[in-house]
């Protein structure tokens, strides 16, 4: 039993790659000691990172393979042996498995007799498999981007590799990846240690060493020791907090080796620019953590972590350095926001003839003009039904919503078009509904984000994003596999979030009617949209696989319907009822199925005597299914739903005791259209054959 | 309050001396690299928009041959040219551009004690090696690194080279720029770059600062870039530099490629004037597109036109090279 560690040592990895790294890294070397028979009964795996290494450390490892034994078998018998003496075949076999002619043995199994060999496998020492294994586990790592360094460019890696430390216990296991040969030798922090190595004498030390070395391998670690801090400093603050980042911590997280924090503060006149602007230059730019009030205003101080622990002075310089920097920024941006203003947006629509939005589509001028035909369409159709919203504020709305592209902020901030446009339209007066609505044209964002709050707002995003995927699907730009280049699928996904989460009376076909695509275009966009409406119901509402595969073949066009159906379903598919309900329809689509590949005709119940459970089913499903079609025109899921389980007595009945594939064609004819019509009467909420039961 | 504790002038008090110079800042450099073993050279005399595209980066990245080498390069970027009265940004700065061929495994390590030597205290200061890859379309270069962050300000582009002229690099080499304006800025704490002081007379303690020797520069060449440049006449040079080139290497790749041709005619093909021709070009373009000459579609379409020079010059050097 022993203990193994493995540290990489790089020049700094992007931060945005260490955490998947780590954790993969992790499971290779569990794979590969698993693989390898290595891995003992009590077993433990942590794994460690900084922007400088990726560790493993394994508890429990076996010092070497077990020995084993296998049994090979060679040619017949016969062949092998004439006369008692070994032929030529004999001694190959002998010669392959490496056993003396003396120990083949004979083996009888069903096909006759043959010549066989148990082979002994003595284990392998643990340090010989891992110095064999290793470095192709570790070279194949995934990187978002790669390079190579060494000359002859034998191997790929995110950066160089400096320093490998590979032990097993306190003996060095003779590894080598990319050129490095493993060693005991750890680095520390670059400034805080300096370039002495850090000697580590077994790995259970590994923390505590390299912590002696100003460098805190947990990922955990840092990032609550960084959260502390964060509190730490914000205390000097009366009535402060930091504004909580999640994103902006993993970060900061994995750009340090030993985080402290320092609190910096900026003129209060830079608080007349729009909290978003300032925002985003604190927290993209300069990965600062803003700081607010109670009331959430932002406050004139900033959060900076650092990656190293410094004396008074050495504070003082640093807070006055990330000031100087953040000064800079805000003063160009208000430079760009005073410049900006000299143009009105509604005077920077024909500049956006040279904005291109794609090259064998057009300008955004163009793109708005398409915009505007299909918002027209879509306010159409939901003027018709009933909702009250401000048509021309709308239509200003879409006309002036790509003009910030043109404005200097934009062009300083791309992250913050759309918001920018929405800030200049209320600056100059254009009203607050056509300034909310340019403001959360993008939103959402993710399919974590809120939609836009207003009706307006809604519609302007839903006519921009279905406008760009038949436009793009029009020039064969479809996403395919891991290549979507113009975020397609996170545009339809808004989509569907916005109809599913506003109130809005548009199904999918009239958004995708609205963008005037035809013929194969159109089909390709609707499914496209069913598509991630799919996706949404699993991955963003959480329904289970099956429930969504029912309730879309029912229905795959009515966002909101279908979220009403796929809870109903939800529900009703834990009482026992509904589970045999289910298996009863999938038989009946067996059925069905077969019966079309042998020719059998459908007939109707009526045309013969039925057996009088035959007769039963037919009647509880004459009597149901109206009841069951006008709940669901009242989308009483969850009692229509219930209802249909009621028959699950009488169908059971039915199965038990009325073979269906009768030999009489006419009674099998009957059963056919019984079962058949029960199929097509039940299945208007959900494919009730699709759900998985226990 | 200056963050640095080299003392530079006699009259500078040990508890708050001053920071270095311009000068003294790009001296320093040159010193620390020199000590190194590089070859220090002097800015090119042909317009470039970045050290990188210099003939000492361009050139001399290629082939397997080992080199280092320092310069400051003046860089010229028509576009962000904003008539002196900006305080961060310039129509031309200074890049000390240094190419390390191939790149030594303590480069990192390097790197941080030439900022010690420019009288940067690390233990007073927040460092991190932020991931960021550079990308020379027109140049067809590209490579990954980082942007070196000092207290939040990036202080120094750090790229391992993975190919250049569309081919790639073997072996790699680190290029190191530091952008000396800000840096000097940084170092004497001061809010504007024209604030930077570029020297110190010892004898009398006068200083002459950045906006002394370079405002009025900034100003003119912003005038020119933004209003007086004749778009029809950049357009008719350009045209004309990248027909020059298109023929030189037309030729180059008919002389690479003769059986008849001797080594001695193929090494003194004038390959570097071809190169600068490309350099004209890449110029023009940059002050075209300041002048807001240049649509988005016809943008393409020009990065393409001088990256196929660039590229057929690094191709005929590679030949050159083997000949």
């Amino acid at each position: 039993m022993a203990d193994f560690l493995l540290e990489i040592g790089l020049d700094e990895v992007p931060a945005r790659m260490i955490a998947g790294a780590e954790a993969e890294l992790g499971q290779r070397v569990c794979d590969l000691l698993k693989r390898e028979r290595l891995l003992g009964p009590k077993a433990k795996l942590t794994t460690y990172s900084t922007p400088r290494r990726l560790a493993v450390l394994v508890e429990d490892v076996l010092a070497s393979q077990a020995d084993s034994e296998e049994q090979l078998t060679g040619p017949s018998w016969k062949v092998a042996f004439k006369d008692g003496a070994p032929t030529k075949a004999a001694e190959a076999f002998a010669k392959k498995a490496g056993v003396a002619v003396e120990a083949l043995e004979k083996i009888t199994n069903a096909k006759g007799e043959y010549v066989g060999a148990t082979v002994k496998r003595q284990g392998v020492a643990a340090p010989q498999v891992l110095a064999a294994e290793l470095p192709k586990e570790v070279l194949s790592l995934y990187w978002a981007k790669n390079m190579y360094w060494r000359a002859g460019k034998p191997e790929r890696f995110v950066r160089p590799v400096r320093w490998v430390v590979a032990l097993l216990d306190a003996a060095v296991v003779p590894v080598e990846i990319a050129g490095i040969t493993a060693g005991n030798k750890s680095r520390g922090h670059r400034i805080l240690h300096g370039s002495d190595p850090v000697l580590l004498n077994s790995p259970e030390s590994y923390v505590e060493a390299l912590r002696k070395a100003y460098v805190m391998v947990d990922v955990a670690e840092r990032r609550q020791t960084i959260r502390k801090a964060l509190d730490a400093a914000t205390r000097t603050v009366a009535g402060a907090r930091w504004r909580e980042d999640e994103p902006l911590i993993e970060t900061v997280v994995h750009l340090t080796e030993w985080p402290s924090v320092v609190l910096g503060a900026f003129e209060p006149e830079y608080l007349a620019l729009p909290e978003e602007v300032l925002v985003t230059v604190m927290r993209d730019h300069q990965k600062y953590f803003a700081v607010e009030g109670a009331d959430g205003k932002v406050l004139p101080h900033f959060l900076a972590v650092l990656n190293t622990e410094v004396d008074a002075e050495g504070e003082e310089i640093i807070r006055h350095g990330n000031a100087r920097v953040l000064r800079a920024r805000f003063k160009d941006a208000r430079f760009f926001w005073d410049f900006d203003q000299k143009v009105f947006l509604a005077d920077r629509v024909e500049s956006l003839k040279v904005v291109t939005f794609q090259k064998q589509l057009g300008s955004y001028h163009w793109k708005t003009e398409q915009n505007l035909v299909v918002v027209r369409q879509l306010a159409a159709t939901v003027k018709a039904a009933g909702v009250a919203f401000d048509g021309a504020s709308l239509l200003k709305a879409i006309e002036l919503a790509k003009t910030d592209l043109t404005t200097e902020l934009v062009k300083e901030f791309t992250e913050l078009q759309g918001v920018i446009g929405g800030l200049y339209a209320k600056a100059q007066g254009l009203g607050e509904t056509v300034a909310q609505a340019i403001y959360a044209q993008y939103t959402p964002a993710s399919t974590e984000d809120a939609i836009p709050a207003t009706v307006e707002g809604q519609l302007l995003g839903l006519a921009d994003r279905i406008q760009t995927i038949t436009a793009m699907f029009g020039i064969g730009s479809a996403p395919t596999g891991s290549k979507d280049p113009f975020a397609l699928r996170r545009a339809a996904n808004a989509i569907v979030k916005i109809l599913a989460e506003s109130g809005l009376p548009l199904t999918l076909v009239d958004v995708v009617a609205a963008s005037g695509a035809e013929g194969a275009n159109k089909e390709q966009v609707a499914a496209f949209l069913q598509e991630r409406l799919s996706f949404y119901l699993k991955d963003v509402r959480g329904f289970a696989y099956d429930v969504v595969s029912a309730v879309l073949p029912a229905d795959a066009d009515d966002v909101r319907d279908a979220i009403a159906r796929a809870e109903a379903l939800t529900a009703a598919r834990e009482s026992a009822d509904f589970a045999a309900i289910s298996a009863a329809f999938k038989r009946i689509k067996n059925i069905l199925r077969q019966a079309e590949e042998k020719g059998f005709d459908l007939g109707s119940p009526q045309d013969v005597t039925l057996a009088p459970e035959a007769q039963q089913l037919a009647a509880a499903a004459d009597a149901l299914a109206p009841q069951v079609a006008k709940l669901r025109q009242e989308r009483a899921y969850g009692e229509a739903l219930a209802l249909i389980a009621t028959l699950r007595p009488t169908v059971d009945a039915f199965f038990d005791k009325v073979m269906v594939l009768d030999p009489d064609a006419a009674v099998r004819g009957a059963h056919l259209g019984l079962i058949d019509q029960i199929l097509r009467g039940f299945s208007g909420i959900a494919d009730f054959s699709e759900i998985v039961t226990a | 309050m200056p963050l640095t504790t080299v003392s530079s002038s006699p009259e500078a008090s040990p508890s708050k001396p001053a920071a270095l110079t311009f000068q003294e800042l790009l001296f320093r450099l040159q010193s620390f690299w020199a000590e190194r073993g590089c070859v220090l050279q002097q800015p090119f005399d042909v317009e470039v928009g970045a050290g990188t595209m210099a003939p000492e980066t361009f050139l001399r990245v290629q082939g397997p041959k080992p080199y280092k080498v320092g310069y400051a390069q003046p860089s010229r970027r028509p576009a962000d040219g904003r008539y002196g009265e900006n305080p961060n940004r310039l129509f031309r700065h200074t890049q000390f551009q240094l190419i390390l061929k191939p790149p030594p495994v303590n480069v990192q390590e390097l790197y941080l004690q030439s900022l010690e030597a420019i009288g940067i205290d690390l233990k007073k200061h927040d460092l991190k090696f932020e991931e960021d890859n550079w990308e020379g379309p027109t140049v067809g270069a590209w490579g990954v690194g980082w942007q070196v962050m000092m207290d939040g300000m990036e202080i120094t582009q750090f790229t391992y080279f993975q190919q250049c002229g569309g081919l790639d690099l073997d072996p790699i080499c680190a290029e190191l720029t530091y952008g000396l304006e800000r840096l000097c800025a940084f170092m004497q704490d001061v809010d504007s770059v024209y604030d930077v002081v570029w020297a110190r007379d010892p004898e009398t303690g006068a200083v002459v600062t950045y906006g002394d020797v370079r405002l009025t520069e900034e100003l003119q060449y912003s005038v020119y870039n933004f209003e007086s440049a004749d778009v029809s006449k950049l357009w008719a040079h350009f045209n004309e530099y990248e027909a020059e080139a298109q023929a030189l290497l037309a030729q180059a790749n008919a002389t690479l490629a003769s059986k008849e041709a001797s080594a001695a005619e193929k090494r003194r093909f004038p390959l570097i004037s071809t190169y600068e021709l490309a350099l004209k070009c890449s110029n023009l373009f940059n002050v075209l597109d300041a002048r807001g000459a240049i649509s988005v579609t016809e943008r393409v379409g020009m990065i393409g036109r001088i990256r196929n020079l660039s590229v057929g010059v690094a191709k005929v050097y590679a030949a050159q090279q083997t000949a």
